[in-house]
């Protein structure tokens, strides 16, 4: 089974706490980073907002890690600014004075201390008062059901526990800023579910300002208040998942998002058409009186998964003829459909995006 | 499952940390400054010396007294010609290669063997590393009496064992001398080469092995077009440390036959040394070392491009 | 199959024997040691044409008689105790200088701390034997002569090297992130060396000075050529060149010497060899 993004009606329905107005609370100026010849962060500019969750996603090596790290100050950037609530954190704030607090992929567990020390070292940093340590470090503990693993060191635990005394350190000290880089990629399948689960209402308890970086969709989706897509050191497009998804601004996009892909067609010599896999369906289970685009679909092969079927086909356009699509049909829709047969399929013509062939950039941005 | 209220109260810190990067933070000056002791130290006394070294031997400083004046090739031109010089140049590349090229062969093999799993091997391992653990200079007296002129061990055993009819002076006879020092050179490096080959087998991913023996490759086959090839960086780093301290070492020939008999064992370095300290001539046995140069510069390009290779293959 | 499961036999029983050979090879000098420090001189001295005299085997009662005289009789503590404050002064030189240095090459000087890495390593190379003509004349001007404090002085040109290099790749065998975290988690880098790398490197720092310390014991050259008074002399230099009257070998007390220093350090190797390969292949094969 491949993974598999359907719309999700809890984050359709949330309301958007942005004003357009409102600046961020972190700021991102036209951001660089070369090695050498590679451009590992191209120009990027970005608003995150205070308490929001803001997903950075884009395919490995396009420079997620390395943008988070000039916001910790681990990484000097080769040009452009930051700003964390207001204030500009250049190369002279080192990372310790940045008060953001980060989650490697790692964990980056002190492994000669034990997962108290561990959480302890942040506040002792800071100069607490050893009694007041102790309260904050067992309080977070208790917030993630580790206060039994306290006495143990990092090797002594399970992936899922050291993930959590990682959580701890990074809440303890009450940062400006969070920063997650993939933490939970080293868990298994069914532990990532439930901890994506828990860091969101985390956060949303917490309300902090939270930069998170992921190469996978479907956590992206589930977990952004907002989502910043990258690719090749640049910024494509930010805004909510559902905008997102329903509006790529390029080709890009619109492809790295949803799975199966959405399907794009070469329409003229000057567009590219595309539409959602699930928004292509048999003509007769459009509701009549809909503005529909209508298309000979020659399917090639069915995969039944269960809760649907995706078709795989081609379709002919005026420009160009033999073009692969991927229809992705509901149980609910059960109109027959068989191999090396052709039937006319309809895409609704607001489901339908039109790109620019030369630039990859949509037409009807903004266009809801 | 909130927070207790009084964790989440914002910091009250007694020492607040500096808000501006100082010193401690950066890693410029920080890098520089921890480097630069070491890096003194080593400049003042490896590359002064070593530059002292050269100068030496275009001078005619004697050991004794602080003079110091140029004489330009002189003392390459005394020593060019001088046949000891000759047989002590030729007899540290003989004794060198020799005894690597020995000492190669021991510990491919003693390490095959030992990676064979074994009963006490950690023992066996502690015992092999036994000669290269001890100083060199105690493990050299210690050979001077195994081949003992009236005492000798070696010659028991090979006159009960009927291998020889005549006594053997070893330090009497400039084959028997020359063997004695090669066979104490080899004893020395070759539990060093085999630990270390034995580390690099250990990082063999043994699917290599593996799959070299579902393709049906017979023993001699899969040692010398897999394990060898794989093995060989690491072999060479073994070797090439032990080109450069047996090419450079004073005290096995210093200990065993101070050069004897009748000069015909003098390596580099202890003709150097008796040219230099016992006879006082700095100059002249500076002249001498100073033959050791090329020796170390091949070694050294060889490690580079070694561990290049390392690295370009990790 | 008997014949097959014979030969593995066979095979196995080969794998023995050359794995003996060669543990013999490496081990009899000690033996012959052990044998020699403990035999009665009326058993060592007899003449190697003697066949009927077995010299493998105690054939008179071991005696502690060597071992006596190179305690009571010798200066054989002295050279010790000399050994060991040279070798603890160099140790703590050696740390001093070199810790640092291979955290600097490590982490903090990016490419050209790679390419003074390798310079670092190859003055190592360059050998005693090349340096101690210039030394015995630095010696001179500095009026170190036969002093104690001339080896002081130079031990260190080889220890440091080795040492940094050592250092190096333990460093760098400590994973990025943690040391990032804890600069995260509010500390300077600085702070960070004292608190989280030195305690995780501290296996490193142990190898190091053992490394230091056996180096320093395994020098002959300079000890040679700086050290002419017996009482100022190091057991390496001592015990070959001093432990012997007029022309009169005792050596029976030499080997007692000889293995009663070798085992010990050979022991301690042993204990760190694994990560002592670790360590340098680490800084070779970059981790
Ligand atoms: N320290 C570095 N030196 C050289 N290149 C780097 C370094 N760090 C990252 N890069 C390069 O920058 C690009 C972006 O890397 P990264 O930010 O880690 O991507 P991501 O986190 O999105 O997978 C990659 O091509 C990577 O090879
Ligand atoms: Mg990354």
């Amino acid at each position: 089974m491949r993974p598999r993004w359907r719309a999700h009606p809890v984050l359709c329905l949330r309301a958007e706490r942005v004003s357009a107005m409102e600046t961020g609370f972190v700021e991102i100026r036209n951001l660089h980073k070369h090695f050498g010849e590679v451009r590992a962060v191209d120009g990027v500019d970005l608003s995150i907002k205070e308490g929001e969750l803001l997903v950075l996603l884009g395919p490995s090596g396009c420079g997620k890690t390395t943008l988070m790290r000039m916001i910790a100050g681990l990484e000097v950037p080769t040009a452009g600014q930051i700003l964390i609530g207001g204030e500009e954190v250049d190369e002279d704030v080192p990372p310790r004075a940045r008060g953001v607090a980060m989650v490697f992929q790692s964990y980056a567990l002190y492994p000669h201390k034990t997962a108290y020390d561990n959480i302890a070292f942040p506040l002792q940093a800071a100069g607490m008062a050893p009694a007041a340590i102790r309260g904050r470090v067992q309080g977070a503990a208790k917030r993630f059901s580790i206060g039994h693993l306290l006495g143990r060191r990092p090797r002594q635990l399970s992936g899922g526990e050291r993930q959590r005394v990682a959580l701890s350190r990074a809440v303890v000290r009450d940062p400006k800023v969070f920063l997650f880089d993939e933490p939970l990629s080293n868990l298994d399948a069914q532990l990532r579910a439930i901890a994506r689960y828990e860091l969101k209402e985390l956060q949303r308890e917490l309300g902090t300002t939270t930069v998170y970086v992921t190469h996978d969709q479907v956590e992206a989706m589930g977990l952004g208040d907002r989502i910043a897509v990258m690719n090749q050191g640049k910024v494509r497009q930010v805004g909510t998942p559902q905008h997102v998804y329903d509006h790529p601004a390029d080709t890009f996009v619109a492809t790295f998002l949803g799975s199966p892909p959405m399907n794009l067609l070469e329409q003229d010599a000057h567009t590219i058409l595309g539409f959602r896999p699930e928004s292509f369906v048999p003509r007769q289970d459009i509701p009549a009186g809909t503005d529909a685009a209508v298309f000979q679909f020659k399917v090639r092969q069915v995969e039944y998964l269960g809760a649907d079927r995706l078709i795989y086909g081609a379709v002919d356009t005026p420009h160009r003829a033999g073009q692969t699509v991927i229809a992705d049909l509901p149980v609910t829709i059960t109109t027959p459909v068989a191999e090396g047969r052709a039937y006319e399929f309809a895409v609704p013509r607001r489901a339908l995006r039109h790109f620019d062939a030369a630039t990859g950039l949509a037409r009807d941005r903004g266009a809801a | 499952m909130a927070l207790p209220r009084e964790a989440r109260r914002p910091f009250s810190t007694s020492v607040a940390p500096l808000r501006r990067r100082t010193l401690a933070d950066r890693e410029d000056w920080l890098g520089r400054l921890m480097l630069a002791p070491a890096l003194v130290y080593v400049v003042a006394l490896v590359g002064v010396p070593f530059a002292l070294a050269l100068a030496l031997a275009f001078s005619s400083a004697r050991s004794g007294s602080l003079e110091f004046s140029w004489v330009g090739l002189r003392n390459f031109w005394t020593i060019l010609p001088d046949p000891q010089f000759h047989r002590a140049l030729w007899n540290t590349l003989r004794f060198t290669l020799v005894s690597q090229a020995l000492v190669i062969v021991l510990a491919v093999t003693a390490a095959h063997v030992l990676s064979a799993a074994f009963v006490g091997r950690r023992l066996v391992r502690f015992l092999l590393l036994l000669p290269w653990a001890a100083p060199v200079a105690l493990a050299a007296i210690g050979w001077t009496w195994i081949f003992d002129s009236t005492f000798s061990v070696i010659n028991w055993t090979m006159l009960w064992l009927g291998l020889t009819k005549r006594w053997l002076y070893w330090f009497g006879e400039p084959q028997l001398a020359t063997a004695a020092i090669i066979i104490v050179h080899v004893w020395r490096m070759f539990p060093f080469a085999t630990v270390i080959t034995l580390a690099g087998m250990s990082a063999i991913p043994q699917e290599i092995s593996e799959a070299a023996v579902i393709d049906g490759a017979g023993f001699w086959r899969r040692f010398f077009q897999v394990n060898l090839p794989l093995l060989l960086p690491i072999i060479t780093v073994a070797v090439l440390f032990g080109v450069v301290f047996t090419s450079t070492d004073l005290s096995v020939v210093y200990l065993l036959t101070r050069g004897g008999p009748y000069n015909s064992t003098h390596v580099l370095s202890s003709l150097a040394f008796q040219r230099g300290i016992f006879g006082g001539d700095l100059g002249q046995g500076a002249a001498v070392a100073l033959f050791l140069l090329p020796v170390l510069v091949v070694v050294a390009i060889l490690m580079l491009r070694t561990a290049r290779r390392a690295e370009v293959g990790a | 199959m008997r014949p097959r499961r014979l030969v593995r036999y066979a095979k196995r029983v080969v794998l023995y024997l050359v794995a003996l050979a060669f543990t013999a090879f490496a081990v009899f000098p000690f033996y012959w040691m052990l044998l020699t420090a403990f035999k009665a001189n009326r058993d060592l001295y007899v003449g190697g044409t003697v066949l009927t005299h077995v010299p493998w085997i105690f054939n008179a009662p071991p005696t502690l008689e060597h071992i006596e005289l190179l305690f009571r009789q010798t200066l054989y503590l002295t050279w010790v105790r000399n050994t060991i404050w040279i070798g603890l002064v160099v140790v703590a030189i050696t740390l001093v200088l070199a810790v640092p240095a291979g955290y600097a090459l490590a982490r903090l000087t990016g490419r050209w701390g790679e390419r003074l890495g390798i310079g670092v390593f190859l003055t190592y190379l360059v050998p005693p034997t090349l340096l101690f003509l210039p030394f015995s004349r630095m010696i001179a001007w500095l009026g170190l002569q036969n002093s104690q404090w001339a080896l002081v002085l130079v031990y260190p040109t080889f220890t440091v090297p080795f040492c940094t290099w050592l250092m190096m790749g333990f460093f760098r065998s400590i994973p990025r992130d943690i040391e990032e975290q804890a600069m995260i988690d509010g500390y300077s880098r600085f702070t960070v060396i004292r608190k989280v790398v030195l305690p995780l490197g501290i296996s490193g720092v142990l190898t190091a000075t053992i490394f230091a310390f056996t180096l320093v014991l395994q020098d002959f050259v300079y000890a040679l050529t700086f050290i002419s008074a017996v009482p100022r002399m190091t057991v390496s230099l001592g015990v070959p060149v001093a432990l012997v009257r007029g022309d009169v070998f005792y050596w029976g007390s030499l080997m007692a010497a000889c293995l009663i220093t070798s085992i010990p350090i050979a022991v301690v190797y042993n204990l760190f060899i694994d990560r002592f390969i670790q360590g340098l292949t680490a800084g070779a094969v970059k981790g």
